[in-house]
């Protein structure tokens, strides 16, 4: 993906052959037709850029400013008067939405995506290490049948699931949905954290076990730390997948008191039915979180999504 | 022999990863093409070979075709609105935006990426509700009541009220994704087009559009997949309704497994949406790989 250099300079010379070929034939009126100047055809472009830049912000922006301010409205409000402001700040929407079963959903969220984060980067820089540090056997089939991962949809695998997770006593538990959420993971986060120990020296941790340092504290005290960015990238997307997934979730948790917020916001949905201003600020609730945090750490959640696509 | 032992020591680090990856991801994938071929349920909890059966009867099922054809519509707009719509998108913002406003705007477009697709999903359904939604209020604000519709309630609507609310939440995300690929061309190949009189639509075909192939690529296997495993926008939506018109194959699947207890045809569904996007992986590998003996 990334390999973008050998094909460049084709690429430059195709495309100035050809617009130097019909700018001489429209009879060198080249230096007229410079880029800056304001052609009739080239404002109406720059005016509709703007005008499709401008209205996707308000088509964006809009449905998520309208979940927030309704939800401190109430019902007669919600209904009644649908774009204004509310009329006062009903903090209590949230408070009722939060025991209405938002403070379960909220935790058993926050667990699962907790745990499965610390399991899933571990044992994928643990992996990725063995992959690019260790001399290994079978290391090209490891690495295929990480790869391969990649290419294989959660939910086909739903059915025979249901049956190992009863087997093996884990169906109903967050156990089922931490041992899930880290091993569909472990191929995408594994290729990541190798792709960026490809490009760190290796001289560094070589030294470290000159000096007779073991492999493992190798590991842990030079080529963990220096992986630090990479992890923090793979820690956010992580979270963004455990936060929001839903078909796991919907299938291997029976119990209410174990369900995450994407499949408890549905049965809320169904207790709530007519209550809008609670059931919207208990999807307010559950946004908050993914959101801040992609604020916060937005370089690191595009440079996880780039690298992850690109070797 | 304490060599050999120390050489296959080293398979410790990859150990956890490979034996998670075979128990809970190859296993249960390969199970299921072997279970597609048995019908069983609750009842009879032990599975009968019956065949070919179940795949004859996902053939004469016409709600497993109008799932399929939903995901392949699903694929359709997906492609239009999150690859050809978000390039043009993203090449708007790096060419007429000011770099400060354009990093702002970007994070904009990502954020609706971020939330869940239940939390979307159950957002749009107030805003397609017939009675108090925004959409229908919009409409008739704008002297087009007659267009009013029960959005997700109707069959000729539901499923496209879906892949609507879907590209509202994508498109920021493919996007953002083209933008680096934009800023990886260098800016010089831009300047020379420039110098011989090319406006931005042309240096947008001329240079943009090839010089981004890579990635489009890559957006393209992964939309046309991600329409093929749609669910959770669906089930949280309109569970497959009105009169199954919106089922995709994944809640068909879900249907057939859990309530209709019928899990050997769940898993001939699953086996087809395994097939399907398999064969678009294997297709992204030959591109990609032909692509790279050609450099």
């Amino acid at each position: 993906m990334v390999n973008l250099t050998p094909s460049a300079p084709s690429a430059p010379t195709r495309a100035g052959s050809r617009t130097g070929r019909e700018t001489a034939t429209t009879t060198g009126t080249a230096a007229a037709r410079r880029w800056d100047a304001r052609t009739p055809l080239r404002l109406l472009v720059r005016i509709l850029g703007w005008a499709v830049l401008v209205a996707l912000v308000v088509v964006v922006v809009y449905p998520l400013i309208w979940m927030v301010l309704s939800s401190f409205k109430d019902n007669a409000e919600v209904f009644g008067h649908p774009w204004g402001l509310p009329s006062q700040l009903r903090w209590h929407n949230f408070v009722k939405a939060w025991h209405a079963g938002v403070l379960h959903y909220f935790r058993n969220s926050i667990v699962v995506t907790g745990i499965s984060i610390i399991t899933t980067t571990l044992i994928s820089a643990w992996a990725a290490y063995g992959l690019t540090r260790v001399r290994m056997p079978f290391s090209q089939p490891v690495l295929l049948l990480v790869t391969g991962g990649l290419m294989l949809a959660p939910t086909v695998a739903i059915i025979p699931l249901f049956r190992l997770l009863q087997a093996i006593h884990i169906f109903d538990t967050y156990w089922a949905l931490i041992v899930l959420y880290t091993a569909f993971r472990i191929p995408f986060t594994t290729f990541l954290v190798r792709a960026y120990m490809i490009d760190l020296p290796r001289e560094v941790d070589e030294a470290a076990l000159m000096d007779g340092a073991t492999q493992n504290q190798a590991f842990w005290r030079i080529t963990l730390p220096m992986c630090r960015p990479i992890l923090v990238s793979a820690a956010l997307l992580q979270a963004l997948f455990a936060w929001n997934e839903y078909a796991f979730a919907l299938v291997f948790i029976s119990r209410d008191s174990l369900k995450t917020l994407p499949v408890g916001l549905v049965d809320m949905q169904s207790r709530l039915l007519t209550d809008w201003p609670v059931q919207l600020a208990g999807l307010t609730i559950a946004a908050v979180p993914m959101i801040v945090l992609f604020l916060i750490g937005q370089r690191q959640f595009l440079r996880g999504l780039t690298e992850g696509m690109g070797k | 022999m304490t060599a050999l032992l120390n050489r296959w020591r080293t398979l410790v680090w990859v150990a956890p990863a490979v034996a998670l990856l075979l128990v809970f991801v190859y296993y249960p994938i390969v199970e299921n093409v072997r279970l597609s071929f048995f019908s069983w349920n609750a009842f009879s909890p032990h599975p009968v070979f019956v065949g070919l059966d179940n795949y004859t009867t996902a053939f004469h099922d016409h709600v497993f075709w109008t799932a399929l054809w939903n995901n392949t519509m699903y694929a359709v707009v997906s492609l239009i609105v999150q690859v050809g719509f978000a390039l043009v998108l993203a090449a708007v913002l790096e060419e007429f935006v000011h770099q400060r406003l354009r990093g702002f705007l970007r994070t904009v477009y990502f954020i609706p990426a971020t939330i869940s697709i239940t939390v979307a999903g159950i957002l749009f359904s107030f805003l397609y509700n017939p009675q108090f939604g925004l959409v229908n209020r919009a409409l008739s604000a704008v002297g087009l009541g007659s267009w009013s519709h029960a959005w997700l309630g109707e069959k000729s609507t539901a499923i496209w009220s879906i892949i609507a609310m879907s590209q509202w939440q994508s498109i920021g995300y493919t996007a953002v994704l083209f933008v680096v690929a934009i800023q990886r061309i260098p800016r010089e190949f831009y300047e020379a087009v420039r110098v011989d009189g090319a406006g931005p639509v042309r240096s947008f075909f001329t240079i943009t559009v090839p010089m981004v192939r890579e990635m489009t690529t890559l957006l393209v296997i992964i939309t046309v997949s991600g329409a093929f495993l749609v669910f959770n926008e669906v089930m949280v939506m309109t569970a497959g309704g009105p009169d199954n018109s919106s089922h995709v194959l994944n809640t068909l699947l879900y249907r057939s497994a859990f309530f209709a207890d019928d899990m050997g045809y769940a898993a001939t569904i699953a086996t087809v949406i395994f097939v399907i996007t398999f064969v678009v992986a294997v297709v992204q590998l030959a591109v990609t790989r032909r692509r790279r003996v050609e450099w």
